[in-house]
Parts: C-alpha cells; sequence; structure tokens
C-alpha cells in the first residue's frame, strides 16, 4: 500500500506544441493511502492514459510518479507491485478459476500453502468458490470479470489496485452487485483503489474523491457533495448531475445582478466585481415562484416530462433553456404557458472563463 | 406433430450434383478399378479384394509408408516450432511488418516444380551455392548418391518452402490478441515464457491446428519437388507413397493395385487426421479434475 504522487504531463506525440497534442496536460495529485478515488470524465479524456502512467505500462512523457515518496517514474508495473483490472476480462484461457487467481502469486514465487489460503479468501470474498475447479474459458463474461476483480485483489501487499471501467460488460444488475461487492472489499482489505469510469453514478458510489477529467485536464477533485454543491469548472457542472447545471449569462452592476432584463439581488454573502459572468444553477434549485414574486423571472414552458420521481420542467427564459427538477406532487403549469422561475439562491455558482468565481 | 417441410433438400441439389461429378463419381471409378484386373479395356475380371490384400503384403510399399510417416512427421516437428518462433519475432506493425511479410511468403509463391528445381541447381556439388559451399568445407555432400543426404535435402527444401505458411497463421493468431492481454500479464508479473504459454500459444491453437493439419496433409501427399530435385533415389530412399503410386499407375499400368492402394492411401489421411484434429481438439480444452493452487 502506498500514497500516490503524481506531478507529470504526457503526449502521445514526440513533440506536443498545443494543449491539444496531449494526453494529459500538466497536474499534480495526491493518492492517499487507502483512499478510493474515482476517475471521472467522457472518452478520450486521458483517464486511461493517467491510470497506464500511475501503473507503469506507460512512462510519462515529463513528471514524476512517487510512490510514499520514491520516484518509481521509470519502474515497471511488477516493480511498483500494482494491481490493474481492464475494461474487457483478461483470463489465462488454459487455467482453472483458481489457477488464474493464483498466477500473480505464483509468479511472485509465494509457497503454495499460502497461495492456496489467499485464493481461497479471495474466491470466497468474490463467491467464486464453487467454481474454483472449472476452467475460466468457458465461464460467462460476469464470471471472467470476476476473476479479472480477484486476479487484482490476490496480492495482498499491492501498493494500490487500478480499476479501467471494469463494469462495463457486466449486466446492470450484476454492475450493481458488484460495485457494491468492491466497495466492501475496499472496506476489508484497506487498499488503495483508483477506479475509471465514464459513469457519474457508479464514481460518485464508489469513491471518496472524483477527480473529474476532461480534454486531458482534471478540472477538479472532491467529495460528491463538492461536485455536485460548488463544481469548479462549468464542465463539471454540466457532466455532473442528471440533467447537468444551468448556465445563464448575468451582469453584475454595484451588487445587483441584470439577468434576462430583470434586476435581482445578489444572493446573501456573495461578493462579485462588476462585469460579466455565467450564473450556475442546478435543476435541483430552480423553484417554481407566484406570478411576479420578487427575484423570480417570468419562463415559457416547452416540455414537460414525468420521469416518475420527479418531474422534469424544461422553459425559455429570455432565449435561453433552462431545466428544473420539480417535486411530482406540484401543481405544474401547462406547456406554452408562462411559469415564473425563481433562479438566484444561496446554491447559486458564478463562473468566469469557466472557473468559478463565487 | 409439426408438418415437415422436405423442400429445403432442394436447396443443396446443386451442390450434391457439383459433389457428385467432381469427387464421388472420380472417386467411384478409382473403387471401380480396385476390384477388377484390367488387362485391356475389354477384357475385365472381377477379383475382389485380391488387389488390396497383395497391396497389403507389398514390402516396397510397406517402406514407403515408414519413409513417408517419417518424412511427415520431421515436417511437422521442425515447421511447427520453427514458424511460431518466426512469427513471434517478426515486427508486429509499421513498413517493417509489412516489409517482412512479403519477404516471408515468397516462397508461398513459387510453382511446386520450380522449388525442385531451384534446390537441384542449390545443393548441386559444382555450381550450386549450397552443394559448392559444403564441398569447400570438406563435407562429401551429394543429393544424388548419399541416401541421408537427399533426404535431409528434400526435408531442408519442404522446410524452406512451407514454414513461412506456418508463419503467416501464426502472426495472424498472435495479431488477433487484444493488447489488454500483454498488459494484464506485466501487471501479473509474469516472464516472458509464461507469456507464451499461458497467452500466445493458447490464442493460436486455432491457427496452429489449422497450420498442422494442412502441414501433415501437404507432406504426406508431397510429390513434385522431390521428383524433380531427386526422382525418388537414390535407390528408393526418398520415394514417398505418392511418388510410389505413380509409378505403379502410370509407370506400370498396373491399375487394379494402383486403385486399390488410392484407396488406402485416401482413408489412412483421413483416419491421421481425424486422429490429430481431435487429438488438438482435446489437448487443453478440458476441466482438470483434481486439485488446484
Amino acid at each position: 500500500m502506498a500514497r500516490i504522487d503524481l506531478d507529470l504531463a504526457h503526449a502521445y506525440r514526440p513533440d506536443p506544441r498545443e494543449d491539444s497534442d496531449y494526453a494529459l496536460l500538466p497536474l499534480q495529485m495526491r493518492f492517499e493511502d487507502g483512499g478510493a478515488y474515482a476517475l471521472l470524465g467522457p472518452s478520450g479524456c486521458g483517464k486511461t492514459t493517467m491510470l497506464n502512467l500511475i501503473s507503469g505500462l506507460l512512462a510519462p512523457s515529463q513528471g514524476s510518479v512517487k510512490f510514499d515518496g520514491l520516484d518509481v517514474t521509470q519502474a515497471s508495473p511488477q516493480q511498483r507491485n500494482i494491481a490493474q483490472v481492464f475494461q474487457f476480462p483478461v483470463i489465462y484461457d488454459t487455467m482453472t478459476v483458481a489457477d488464474n487467481l493464483a498466477f500473480p502469486l505464483r509468479n511472485r514465487k509465494m509457497p503454495a500453502d499460502q497461495i492456496r489460503r489467499r485464493v481461497g479468501e479471495i474466491a470466497e470474498m468474490l463467491e467464486l468458490s464453487g467454481q474454483l475447479n472449472q476452467r475460466a474459458a468457458n465461464l460467462p463474461a460476469d464470471a471472467k470479470q470476476k476473476i479479472s476483480l480477484g486476479r487484482g485483489l490476490v496480492r495482498p501487499d499491492v501498493s494500490a489496485v487500478l480499476f479501467d471501467e471494469p463494469l462495463t460488460v457486466i449486466d446492470p444488475h450484476l454492475k450493481w452487485q458488484l460495485r457494491r461487492k468492491l466497495k466492501q472489499i475496499h472496506h476489508e482489505l484497506k487498499l488503495t483503489l483508483i477506479y475509471v469510469t465514464h459513469d457519474q453514478v457508479e464514481a460518485l458510489t464508489f469513491a471518496d474523491q472524483v477527480m473529474v477529467m476532461t480534454r486531458g485536464r482534471s478540472v477538479q477533485v472532491g467529495s460528491a457533495d463538492a461536485l455536485f454543491e460548488r463544481p469548479q469548472h462549468t464542465f463539471v457542472g454540466h457532466f455532473i448531475g442528471s440533467p447537468g447545471m444551468n448556465f445563464l449569462p448575468v451582469l453584475s452592476q454595484g451588487g445587483v445582478l441584470q439577468l434576462a432584463g430583470s434586476s435581482l439581488p445578489m444572493p446573501a454573502g456573495r461578493l462579485l466585481p462588476d462585469g460579466e459572468f455565467k450564473l450556475g444553477v442546478r435543476p435541483e434549485y430552480v423553484r417554481l415562484a407566484r406570478t411576479g414574486d420578487s427575484g423570480a423571472l417570468p419562463a415559457t414552458v416547452l416540455q414537460l416530462q414525468d420521469i416518475g420521481t420527479h418531474l422534469l420542467l424544461t422553459a425559455g427564459v429570455a432565449g435561453q433553456t433552462v431545466k428544473a427538477r420539480l417535486d411530482p406532487d406540484t401543481l405544474a403549469p401547462a406547456v406554452g404557458d408562462t411559469a415564473w422561475l425563481q433562479l438566484v439562491s444561496e446554491h447559486s455558482c458564478f463562473y468566469r472563463n469557466e472557473e468559478l468565481v463565487a | 406433430m409439426k408438418p415437415v417441410n422436405q423442400k429445403a433438400w432442394l436447396l443443396i441439389l446443386p451442390v450434391l450434383v457439383c459433389v457428385a461429378f467432381s469427387a464421388i463419381l472420380p472417386l467411384m471409378t478409382v473403387v471401380n478399378y480396385s476390384v477388377q484386373d484390367i488387362i485391356s479395356p475389354e477384357r475385365r475380371v472381377f477379383v475382389g479384394t485380391e488387389w488390396f490384400a497383395s497391396v497389403m503384403r507389398d514390402e516396397e510399399l510397406h517402406s514407403a509408408l515408414v519413409r513417408q510417416l517419417g518424412f511427415s512427421l520431421a515436417v511437422l516437428a521442425v515447421e511447427i516450432p520453427l514458424g511460431i518462433a518466426l512469427a513471434l519475432s517478426m515486427p508486429a506493425e509499421g513498413w517493417k511488418s509489412s516489409a517482412v511479410l512479403v519477404i516471408v511468403a515468397l516462397s508461398l509463391l513459387i510453382p511446386w516444380n520450380v522449388v525442385g528445381t531451384i534446390w537441384q541447381i542449390y545443393g548441386r556439388a559444382d555450381i550450386g551455392l549450397l552443394g559448392a559451399a559444403l564441398q569447400r568445407l570438406g563435407i562429401d555432400y551429394s543429393y544424388t548418391g548419399n541416401a541421408r543426404d537427399a533426404w535431409l535435402t528434400v526435408l531442408a527444401m519442404d522446410v524452406w518452402h512451407w514454414t513461412p505458411l506456418v508463419a503467416l497463421l501464426c502472426f495472424a493468431g498472435l495479431r488477433s490478441i487484444p493488447d489488454a492481454y500483454y498488459q494484464a500479464a506485466r501487471i501479473d508479473g509474469a516472464s516472458r515464457l509464461a507469456v507464451f504459454r499461458y497467452i500466445q500459444l493458447p490464442k493460436m491453437r486455432g491457427v496452429l491446428m489449422i497450420a498442422v493439419l494442412l502441414r501433415f496433409m501437404d507432406s504426406f501427399m508431397i510429390y513434385t519437388e522431390p521428383f524433380v530435385l531427386t526422382g525418388g533415389g537414390p535407390g528408393n530412399a526418398t520415394t514417398f507413397l505418392s511418388q510410389y503410386l505413380t509409378q505403379k499407375a502410370v509407370g506400370q499400368f498396373d491399375l487394379g493395385p494402383a486403385a486399390a492402394f488410392s484407396l488406402i492411401y485416401f482413408l489412412i489421411i483421413l483416419l491421421l487426421c481425424f486422429v490429430l484434429y481431435n487429438w488438438m481438439q482435446r489437448v487443453g480444452t478440458q476441466d482438470k479434475e483434481t486439485g488446484h493452487a
């Protein structure tokens, strides 16, 4: 187990000039020993690159990787003692389930009786005990992926276990089970786990700390709550949440907000310099107000969807689209009507150049 | 009961007709010959299984069969490992890979009899690169005079001609292994040997099976190259089954025994391929019955 420090950048091409030449832009990150982390972002954002840099399958084109303060930038995955689970199950076809699980231990010359005990424990944990003597090649995909997970978890002394979208090939209901299993294993084994995914639910339920990435850049590291309440970057606001944050242009003038032709008071405790900003409001924090309420804005209802747990209202405010999540019992206005929406509140975020300012 | 519709048989009728004319009818002609003594086109005598019995007792045929088996086994023993080694050492991508592929495949493009001629000249003690070089080294090499030399030359020629096929098949098999397997092996701390044993070899089993069967059948039926190179000699050191058969059928015009032998020859190949195929299907795919870890 180890604390992992990254201070690096990576480009696959030899002479990166622009930001877009980098798979991973310069970043610093510390993964604490025993923590559960998730790297979250859309495809191609650099999360797998980052994982391969940590595991040592890839050497960074600049910067360093440190395990417990020790520079391992040029060390192989074996020297780093890293375990990694890949998106598609990798199993050794000719071996039994037990041999598959024992393989990493045998390669490290662990005594046979210890191997047997360890394989037994891991199989127990992953509910593979009944299949230990079966050939791995004949099992269904989810069992194969469990074997891959098991091979990642079987070494008791690993620095960290890295998961590269390990549940992509798994059926939804098993996905849920396996995710719980992983969480439980993290609890029992106290391993450092780093989990790559593009699924926000997966990331937010699995990890204590989530790193949100886009285009080779880490835009925010934080807990699920922080990512939801105070997105540091408009991308985080847009990417986290379903639907994502609403963004509207506002003008700040002497402590008053100009929004869609109306003047609104600044939320309590916020200080904004004069100038143009982007107002970010979560659909959860858009409230339906009574006609003419102070602070409320008139909006034209464009669409109303009943999603079971809530009503999703889409409305036009001065040419901008705003989405609101409303309680299902709300007496919602009909499509085409004018609804008054309360947008600014203590939950509002203000952005300039895509970065959070207040 | 469900109504049974037999019309689907009509769909395979064209194939049946084609196969009948291309395979079944010629085969039946051979069967026809094998049970008759054809003295002249007008005079034929039915002899039952007599030809089969005499062919089975033929000493010359026995030694040809032993030679043939030895040759085919030697071909497999050399070409399969060599082909795998070649495939493993070929560059995986880029222009080098394309260039190597073309070079490796060159020998496959040469007609059989030309291969024989090439080696005939190559091995000549006076002007051939191989023969003359060996003579200079003080080795008394002669594929026309020495049975062992002739045998080795035929084997070397077949290895030269056909190992590339095995290599190309294995190369294709290797290329189909996803990168994740190699990455997982690095993570698991597998040695180079373990990667070969547990990833590359199992993933190549399909193509290897094809390679083994193709090389076995082809080498078992080898005719043109040794015919051009040694003509079956010296003595009959390199007279393999098909050459023996040709001598009988075309040389001596013993159609009956030749037909009987053809059928036996055919059955031997069929049987050996069946055994090989089943053995290779089973090896490494069964559940282990006992013990783990």
